[in-house]
């Protein structure tokens, strides 16, 4: 996904706020699809899957990318129909279906800085966001460790069941501590290179006319879409 | 338990957007008040803590294991405010990066595991002022007030739940809470022989009072859900009764006429507003107790002087 | 020449009751390099500490005329860089460029001002190319190049390095050995390496469980206590 997300397309040089606000706009009329506008659902696969190809990405692979929040509709789905409610059921599945993709097609085609950019830009809480960018900084090095200390025990794994929860928490403690040292030692040197609490503004990248354009023509698309099954 | 997009009704998700998304504005501005940008790191690191920790299995049994889901951890550790913070961060990046969880979802899921989880687990941590029966219920009720939550938002929605189903879906809840609150402790245990100074000390709370509203405000939300799922004519009934008596009801019709919407004076509208107003009320009251649980201090920081 | 760093009597314990620090008297000509050497534990690197004020003890602290306390920490943080060990603790920002960028913006140059200089740095220490890459993408060596531009991008007049061949292998240490000789600040490397230390340095000072115990010669000091 991380790979997908530094590709170059039409979609990939977007800016992220319009990005994410054309999905927000595309899960809103999906998650209120109806059995009547089921020709609807339809039309924004294909809208969809063309989008995908547009940013030269994988459509099976966001297809079935998607398809891992099924299990979980399908779940629920089974208890519609039990209930009588078989259109529910199919409704369902397609709603949530449709919304991941949209999920992956927004994130396959923005790296995970720029989508906090964007949110920048919507005005979301900087210092939510500014943990965030710590977050996901660290995540991989964290995932290091935790691997590594991982395979070290199962090097020496005990046979006990008790013996493993233990060692299992042994181990959540240990990296506890690490992260925690960790965290200090970055802000020593945050405070050596002469922070004093007020970190850097978010780089934000400069908005074009083809982003409004791609915003409006793609919100009137979603629109017209809607409009169309309501009267049809 | 992150509830992905497309089961959740329009007025549920707007409902829980309108309620997180003010909630994690206060909160961060309230963070960033009190120690700058100086918890940040530790803050982004902790939140990697909880991604990576989540690698490590613990066996719980038969086979299957669980892991640390972090939210009580993580207000044992940093505080609740923070916490909040830290876990709305894990929950967008989740979102995000992970597909675990929808877009339009995320107030409904920054609200139950970020907000009332994380909230649901200081409480029992601070009323017992740190002991192990308190790093234990902690674990357990940050679980399952989340799972509460979005039970009761998906039957809000319309998500067919017959009792059976709630039933089961609830003792697998339990289930998973138990297995919270042993790891979360045995966790804690392991971490304070490393270094005691990890967990906060609880800071004094009005005793007496903080619990009946805590005990009050999860009454209300086990029976919020028991209660719309087992009698939604009920409710029904009840809300049309005093509509109709006070003009309520009137005035939930009386703009719609105009534009021909009459769907939205239908029974499903005014389950759900009954609905709506018992989580708004439990929201109030977890506002109230944060409130009353949070003692404004400076951030006695080490700022490398 | 005058002085960069005059240290005099510095004391420090831990808050849990260990004294790291016994009593060091240490001095360092400006342009001149010096290596700290001394087992694991030893005060090398709670030392180190000291001379930007992360860390403050009793005794008296001077670094470029300006004694270490806190009306002069930040300008004292800005003419002193450290080098810390483990790299993925200073590369903390989203990307290469936006962290050598943080010491200038710290500082309080304007964006435009900041990027040039983080460019400029980046290019000294050859890895301009990866300015738009994330920290976990770039090798060990690469890493330790673009902490090392982050420091140079403020500009300092002293080089702390803790530690810099952890985690490089041969052609690494040798390429950062070549990009350190050709700075002219003064630098103090503390390192178990001590062939990497004589490519920069015959100068040691030998830590021994918080005090100095000899200085002078790194063979000497190799020989002597066994290095």
């Amino acid at each position: 996904m991380e790979r997908w997300s530094r590709g170059d397309s039409v979609l990939h040089r977007r800016h992220a706020a319009v990005k994410i606000l054309v999905a927000l706009a595309l899960l809103i009329s999906i998650g209120t699809l109806t059995s009547h506008s089921a020709l609807a659902g339809a039309l924004y696969l294909a809208l969809l899957v063309a989008s995908a190809s547009a940013a030269r990405l994988p459509v099976f692979g966001i297809l079935l990318g998607a398809a891992a929040v099924l299990p979980f509709a399908i779940c629920f789905a089974a208890v519609s129909v039990l209930a009588g409610e078989p259109a529910q059921a199919v409704l369902l599945i397609v709603r949530t279906w449709l919304s991941a993709q949209v999920a992956i097609l927004l994130i396959a085609t923005t790296p995970m800085p720029r989508l906090i950019a964007g949110l920048e830009a919507l005005h979301a809480p900087e210092f939510l966001l500014q943990v965030m960018q710590f977050l996901y900084r660290y995540l991989t090095v964290l995932a290091e460790e935790a691997g590594t200390m991982l395979q070290a025990g199962s090097a020496r794994a005990g046979t006990l069941r008790t013996l493993r929860f233990r060692e299992a928490a042994a181990m959540a403690g240990v990296l506890f501590a690490r992260s925690y040292a960790r965290a200090q030692a970055i802000h020593q040197a945050m405070i050596a290179r002469g922070f004093e609490g007020r970190l850097p503004a978010i780089r934000q990248a400069p908005f074009r006319l083809a982003d409004a354009g791609f915003g409006a023509g793609a919100v009137a698309v979603v629109i017209a879409v809607r409009a169309v099954f309501r009267w049809a | 338990m992150h509830i992905p997009d497309g089961f959740l009704s329009v007025p549920v998700w707007c409902a829980m957007d309108g309620a997180a998304l003010p909630s994690v504005a206060y909160l961060a501005r309230r963070v960033q008040r009190e120690s700058s940008g100086h918890k940040v790191p530790l803050m982004g690191v902790m939140g990697a803590f909880v991604f990576a920790a989540q690698m490590i299995n613990f066996p719980v049994g038969n086979g299957t294991s669980g892991h640390l889901v972090g939210g009580a951890l993580l207000s044992f550790t940093l505080g609740p405010a923070p916490a909040s913070i830290v876990m709305t961060a894990i929950l967008i990046t989740q979102a995000l990066v992970f597909q675990d969880g929808g877009l339009l979802a995320l107030g409904a899921n920054v609200f139950n595991m970020a907000i009332a989880g994380v909230l649901a687990g200081y409480l029992p941590y601070a009323l017992l002022r740190g002991r192990g029966a308190g790093v234990f219920l902690g674990g357990v009720l940050s679980v399952m007030v989340s799972a509460v939550f979005a039970l009761g938002e998906l039957i809000l929605s319309g998500v067919p739940m017959p009792a059976m189903a709630l039933t089961i879906s609830l003792a697998l809840f339990g289930a998973s809470a138990v297995c919270e609150g042993a790891i979360t402790l045995a966790v804690t245990k392991a971490m304070k022989r490393i270094e005691p100074g990890f967990m906060r000390r609880p800071e004094d709370i009005g005793g007496k009072r903080a619990l009946v509203v805590a005990l009050a405000s999860v009454a209300l939300a086990a029976g919020g859900v028991f209660v719309t799922s087992a009698w939604p004519d009920g409710i029904q009934k009840l809300v049309l009764h005093s509509g109709s008596s006070s003009g309520r009801t009137a005035w939930l019709t009386a703009p719609m006429a105009d534009y021909k919407l009459r769907w939205l004076a239908t029974p499903w509208m005014t389950k759900t507003a009954a609905g709506l107003t018992g989580i708004l009320l439990v929201y109030v009251l977890c506002v109230a107790i944060g409130r009353a649980l949070s003692v404004s201090r400076p951030a006695a920081g080490r700022e490398g002087a | 020449m005058g002085m960069m760093v005059e240290v005099r009597d510095l004391v420090f314990t831990y808050e849990d009751g260990t004294q790291a620090l016994k009593g060091i008297d240490f001095e360092l000509e400006e342009g001149c390099t010096v290596a700290l050497m001394g087992a694991n534990g030893s005060g090398k690197t709670t030392f180190i500490h000291h001379l930007n004020g992360i860390l403050r003890g009793t005794g008296s602290v001077i670094v470029d005329g300006l004694p270490v306390t806190p009306p002069n920490l930040r300008e004292i943080r800005k003419r002193v860089g450290v080098v810390f060990q483990d790299s993925d603790n200073q590369l903390f920002m989203p990307t290469v460029l936006e962290d050598v960028a943080f010491g200038p913006l710290a500082a309080g140059k304007s964006v435009a001002e900041a990027t040039e200089r983080a460019r400029a740095a980046l290019d000294r220490a050859g890895i301009l190319h990866q300015a738009d890459k994330a920290p976990w993408h770039l090798s060990a060596g690469e890493k330790k190049r673009a902490a090392l531009a982050g420091i140079l991008a403020t500009e300092p007049k002293l080089l702390v390095l803790d530690e810099p061949t952890t985690f490089l292998d041969p052609p690494g240490r040798r390429a950062l050995g070549d990009l350190l000789a050709d700075l002219p600040q003064s630098k103090i490397l503390v390192t178990h390496d001590h062939l990497f230390a004589r490519r920069l340095t015959e100068d040691a000072a030998f830590f021994e469980e918080g005090t100095i115990a000899a200085r002078g010669p790194i063979a000497e000091i190799v020989q002597r206590f066994g290095w």
